[in-house]
């Protein structure tokens, strides 16, 4: 809502700058967003009158110009050649910012002084209709009666500045102009001077009866509608003060009934429309549309309507969408001699709905959308009235007003006690009364006990909270002291399954992985490649179409990241996300679908550059490093089987990663086939499901103490077949060599001659200890010798010397 | 002998001066002054002198006896330090040089933001709470007293899945699920942080963002109340020396509702450009539950009463870390990430 403090000081009095009251507004629950100063670039511009021409002693295209601008007289030098003493001519003095940005000073012109600069249009970003037409190539001059001294800006009907109200859905009576007054004169207890269509129970009372009978077919979507009945129409362009507070609200001025009828509209919250009266045929009929009616509104568009659109129609055709968009048939031109005005009341659902469909938004359906005072639907028609005798545009004649329905007149109680109770601040019950009082509602008082009658107008104020918080802002939420719960003491704890979901990201993090969040939402094709197209769920309005579904799997994400850094030469990633995966049962969802929580890592590149180390590509040992890290800081036995994939990791990279026999997630190198898609090249990737890490984790740490008894190593190297999976022969040993065997590492693991092709060696260190006693050479020998011999047995492994 | 004494002493005390290895040193020591050396073989040579020489010749002995020690300890330390001295002079290393990285991640920064403003509240004896992402439009909506066609609704443009399901909008669906599984446990107090969606998308507005909500209900809880705990908050987070003001607002789940500004963190209220030169920004929307919201989660609103606030994670993120566009949160260029 745009408020003109011009018009505003009108309504109510007002000793405050604009930005004051913006301050003042915002402060009280009514948010300024923005200040136009109107004026802008003209603060300390004024009409001068030039009083003498001299040339410039040392310039020949130069003039010293002794100019009048009222209090004093000032010498200003000027190129311009289109001058004539008397003439009265823009002057903006030393301080200006002019609306082109340019800042005057005081300066000097080959030796004299200027003390200002005399303006041209374009300087003034001004068309030609303003000034005579001699300013055409040099500066503007004014008509000969404008007042030397005024400002330039009030000359021009601009010293106003306009509040760019930010109303909160709960307030549309601030969509007139009358209630930001009345809000205006609570907050700073000053008194409203408004219409006297604005008090209570004003009767219109007109000459004749009408000619023609509203018929309101959809009572639930129009409770009232009310036609004035206009004779002797004489169409005129509208008097200047009133195109001005238009246009200062942002509405374009057109003749004076439609401006009328905008006007009120403004001002009192209540939209309008006028049908010329002689295209009506019959009666008017609030109804619904046909199947397949169709109307061509005011903008020359021919559109058909649904059955749930409200149209006001006639005996024959339909005449207006109602509350959006008039129809073009019954549009006042300059011919119209008689006219219907509405006032009426609409369904703010139904307005919506029509209006969102034609994608036409207007001041007036945004007001019935949210929400209109059906009681004042009749007022604002007498408000017509005066302005229709005043201007001379018409002469009402008559008026129909069919009631159908009307909002209960409420009564809320308020409780002094209550009130400081809630609010937490010690209120005396006068000041209540005195909000009470400032707000202009009615009430009954009986020992700080209030009924008030709340005003049609604020539809806000249901229950007695609502008027805590009329209390509170009036009072201001400064007068709220601060205090703490007086209540039990809790104890704030994360959840065993919240403090794991942090632990895990520490892990990784610390691991050297980064963090990254990416949006839920993803391309479907990505997201049926790595996840489950049968699972995902899509959105019915996505913001853009690739990020239409909602994720099934981390993955796309993951690697959409890792492409733009590394296309943007951020070479090495290693970055990970704890986020959710959603998974629908059925389409459409018939109930909530279930929300997965997962873990997923993608690296590409290397580690650790360095000017002293070698790098380290990330592979799948690097993830697979990262991922035993954080198995053994949880107490997690994860497993890894070879992988049964679906083409999309490399089959000869790639593990499927077991917990307690249950496959909870992979790791892998991605697919070489799938590079070029994704734009990366030996990617490695993991993702885990996380509730059965969270279920599993070790919930205490057990203490071992250590061996006293000496332990003895030995090391045994083999040569086995390229596809033997160097777990096995470690699972073997570890059987073979029962509780005395403590510990099984592989250090060495090599390819090449002398090994035959097709075969690998193996070497292992082998940890022999008890924890009873110290073991001798020759059982630990023997024992040694034993699994040599298993492992030889069950592998085909020969010993390497 | 006497002299045989002094020449040895003498010529040992030469060779010393020239040996420039601790072993060498070590086998001079056994040479002279061990079981087979020479001055202990002089030693064993005082048999044979008389009485009243012997302890003359003892002392004699003796007393070049520790004058060889103490040369050979002071040479001793004398090539310590020499070798000591060589050591560092060959050992010298640019300093300058970058020394190894340890691979260190980094956490997101929404993450570092979420975690610190939970520790605050678990501080303050609040639990974590925390609900679906997808919601009900009964949870995300009609519950929080926005019933279908409410006008409120059009300040969030949802998306949606079907005309009953859509991405939550806001944290505040948590506020009945909480209060649903409590009830009539008393007191609530619980935040829930997580993401929320609507569909907007430029440098200030995400698609997809992180908010904060809190819920505090009880016998007599008061505005008042609401004002302690959110000024405790913005100290913690922002700087002791920090103010808020409420601002009256509207929420169609709290009532009275305010807006909470906290003084600018960085001109500390006189005005700049961060604050537009307020004084004052902006962090987050508040209230008192509104009776509705209390009833739709099982509480008698003539008993007990409660405040609710919710914040934008993303906002006090780009506060305290000077991030000017939002977007940046999302696109994970390793670069920004790695500041954090
Ligand atoms: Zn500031």
């Amino acid at each position: 809502m745009k408020v003109s403090l011009e018009w505003l000081r009108e309504l109510v009095d007002l000793d405050q700058s604009a930005e004051d009251l913006a301050e003042t507004l915002t402060r009280g629950g009514i948010e300024v967003e923005d200040v136009e100063n109107l004026n802008k670039g003209f603060e300390k511009v004024v009409i001068g009158e030039i009083v003498s021409l001299i040339k410039h002693p040392d310039a020949d295209r130069l003039w010293v110009c002794t100019v009048n601008v009222g209090q004093e007289v000032v010498v200003i030098v000027t190129g311009a050649q289109n001058l004539l003493v008397g003439d009265r001519v823009p002057v903006a003095l030393v301080g200006s910012t002019l609306p082109n940005e340019l800042s005057i000073r005081k300066s000097k012109l080959r030796g004299v002084v200027s003390q200002g600069m005399l303006c041209s249009r374009e300087e003034l970003l001004l068309d030609v209709t303003v000034g005579l037409e001699r300013s055409a190539d040099g500066i503007l001059i004014l008509l000969p009666d404008a007042p030397v001294g005024e400002n330039f800006g009030k000359y021009l009907g601009r010293e106003d500045s306009v509040l760019d109200l930010e109303l909160y859905p709960n307030r549309p009576d601030c969509l007139a102009m009358v209630n930001v007054a009345r809000e205006v004169a609570s907050l700073t207890r000053k008194i409203p001077h408004l219409p006297k269509w604005t008090e209570q129970n004003q009767v219109l009372t007109l000459p004749t009866a009408a000619d023609l009978q509203i018929i309101i077919e959809e009572p639930e979507l129009c409770w009232r509608y009310a036609g004035l009945v206009v004779e002797d129409v004489h169409i005129a362009p509208s008097p200047e003060w009133m195109q001005r507070r238009l246009k200062a609200s942002g509405v374009r001025p057109i003749s004076n009934i439609v401006d009328i009828t905008n006007y009120c509209m403004l001002e009192m919250g209540q939209p309008l429309h006028a049908f010329d009266r002689d295209k009506i045929n019959g009666d008017i009929h609030v109804r619904a549309a046909y199947p397949g009616e169709k109307i061509v509104t005011l903008d020359g568009v021919e559109r058909t309507l649904q059955t749930d659109t409200l149209l006001i129609a006639d005996d024959a055709q339909p005449l207006a969408v109602a509350g959006v968009m008039g129809g073009l048939d019954s549009e006042v031109t300059k011919d119209t001699k008689r006219l219907m005005i509405e006032s009426a009341h609409f369904s703010g659902v139904s307005v919506r709905r029509t209006s969102r469909r034609l994608g036409l938004r207007s001041e007036a359906s945004n007001r019935f959308e949210k929400g209109i005072d059906a009681y004042g639907i009749v007022a604002t028609l007498g408000r017509v009235c005066d302005l229709l005798l005043d201007l001379g545009a018409g002469r009402p004649v008559a008026l129909v007003d069919v009631v159908k329905n009307l909002p209960p007149q409420r009564q809320v109680s308020l409780s002094a006690s209550h009130t400081s109770t809630v609010l937490g601040a010690e209120l005396e019950t006068a000041e209540i009364r005195q909000v009470l009082d400032d707000l202009n509602f009615a009430y009954t008082e009986q020992e700080g006990l209030f009924k008030v009658s709340i005003p049609t107008y604020r539809a806000d104020i249901e229950i007695e909270e609502d008027l805590m918080e009329e209390v509170a802002r009036l009072i201001g939420y400064d007068r709220i002291p601060t205090t703490l719960p007086q209540g039990d003491l809790t104890q704030g704890r994360r959840t065993p399954e919240q403090e794991f979901r942090r632990r895990l990201r520490k892990a990784l993090a610390q691991a050297g992985m980064d963090e990254v969040i990416t949006y839920t939402f993803t391309r479907a094709e990505a997201d049926a490649q790595w996840g489950s197209a049968k699972h995902s769920i899509p959105l019915l309005n996505p913001l853009r179409e690739e990020l239409g579904v909602m994720r099934t799997s981390l993955v796309p994400g993951l690697l959409d990241v890792s492409a733009r850094n590394v296309a943007r030469r951020n070479t090495d990633v290693s970055i990970f996300e704890i986020g959710n995966t959603y998974w629908g049962e059925e389409q459409p969802l018939q109930k909530l679908p279930r929300e997965e929580l997962r873990v997923a890592g993608v690296a590409v590149g290397k580690s650790g550059r360095h000017w002293l180390n070698q790098p380290v590509n990330y592979d799948f040992y690097y993830l697979k490093g990262i991922l035993e890290e954080v198995a053994l800081e949880f107490g997690l036995k994860l497993e890894y089987r070879l992988a049964e994939n679906q083409g999309l990791l490399h089959p000869g990279r790639s593990a499927d990663i077991y917990l307690q026999n249950q496959c909870i997630g992979f790791l892998g190198e991605m697919h070489p086939s799938l590079e070029k898609e994704w734009e990366l090249e030996r990617v490695v990737l993991f993702e885990l499901e996380f509730n059965p890490l969270f279920e599993r984790m070790r919930q205490t740490v057990r203490a071992h103490s250590i061996p006293r008894f000496p332990a003895i190593q030995r090391d045994i190297a083999i040569v086995v077949a390229s596809e033997t999976a160097a777990e096995a022969v470690m699972s073997k040993m570890r059987k073979l060599g029962g509780e005395l065997l403590q510990q099984v590492e592989i250090f060495d693991v090599y390819r090449g001659k002398p090994i035959p092709d097709d075969h690998k060696s193996l070497a292992f260190a082998l940890r022999y200890q008890s924890l009873e006693r110290t073991l001798t050479d020759e059982e630990v020998n023997l024992l040694n010798s034993r699994i040599l011999e298993g492992i030889q047995q069950e592998f085909g492994a020969e010993r390497r010397k | 002998m006497k002299s045989e004494i002094l020449r040895i002493g003498e010529e040992t005390l030469q060779q010393l001066k020239e040996l420039d290895k601790q072993e060498a040193l070590q086998e001079l020591k056994v040479k002279v002054l061990g079981k087979k050396g020479s001055l202990t073989a002089l030693l064993r040579q005082m048999g044979s002198l008389s009485v009243e020489e012997r302890p003359i010749m003892g002392q004699v002995v003796n007393e070049m006896r520790s004058r060889l020690e103490q040369a050979w300890e002071e040479r001793s330390v004398e090539l310590e330090t020499l070798a000591l001295q060589k050591r560092l002079a060959t050992e010298r290393i640019d300093i300058t040089l970058p020394g190894t990285r340890v691979p260190r991640g980094h956490h997101h920064p929404l993450t570092q933001v979420v975690e610190e403003i939970e520790d605050i509240f678990l501080g303050m004896g609040f639990q974590i709470a925390e609900g679906p992402e997808i919601e009900s439009d009964y949870y995300n909506f009609e519950a929080l007293n926005l019933p279908k066609e409410h006008p409120a609704r059009e300040m969030q443009d949802s998306f949606y899945i079907t005309e009953e399901i859509l991405l939550r909008t806001q944290t505040s669906p948590v506020q009945i699920r909480t209060m649903e599984k409590l009830h009539p446990h008393l007191p609530v107090k619980v935040i829930a942080p997580g993401k929320v969606y609507r569909n907007d998308d430029d440098a200030t507005h995400s698609p997809m963002f992180h908010q904060v909500e809190g819920l505090v209900v009880d016998h007599g809880i008061r505005m008042s109340d609401l004002k302690g705990i959110l000024l405790n908050f913005s100290r913690q987070m922002f700087g002791e020396s920090r103010e808020i003001r409420l601002r009256p607002s509207f929420f169609p789940f709290t009532e009275p509702s305010a807006e909470v500004d906290v003084s600018c963190m960085l001109c500390g209220g006189a005005g700049c450009r961060l604050c537009k030169g307020t004084g004052w920004i902006e962090i987050l929307g508040s209230g008192m539950v509104h009776p509705k919201v209390l009833e739709m989660g099982g509480y008698n609103p003539k008993e007990v009463t409660g405040f609710a606030f919710g914040m934008g994670v993303e906002r006090i993120a780009m506060l305290k870390f000077g991030i000017e566009d939002m977007r940046l949160l999302f696109d994970n260029d390793l670069r920004f990430l790695q500041q954090f």
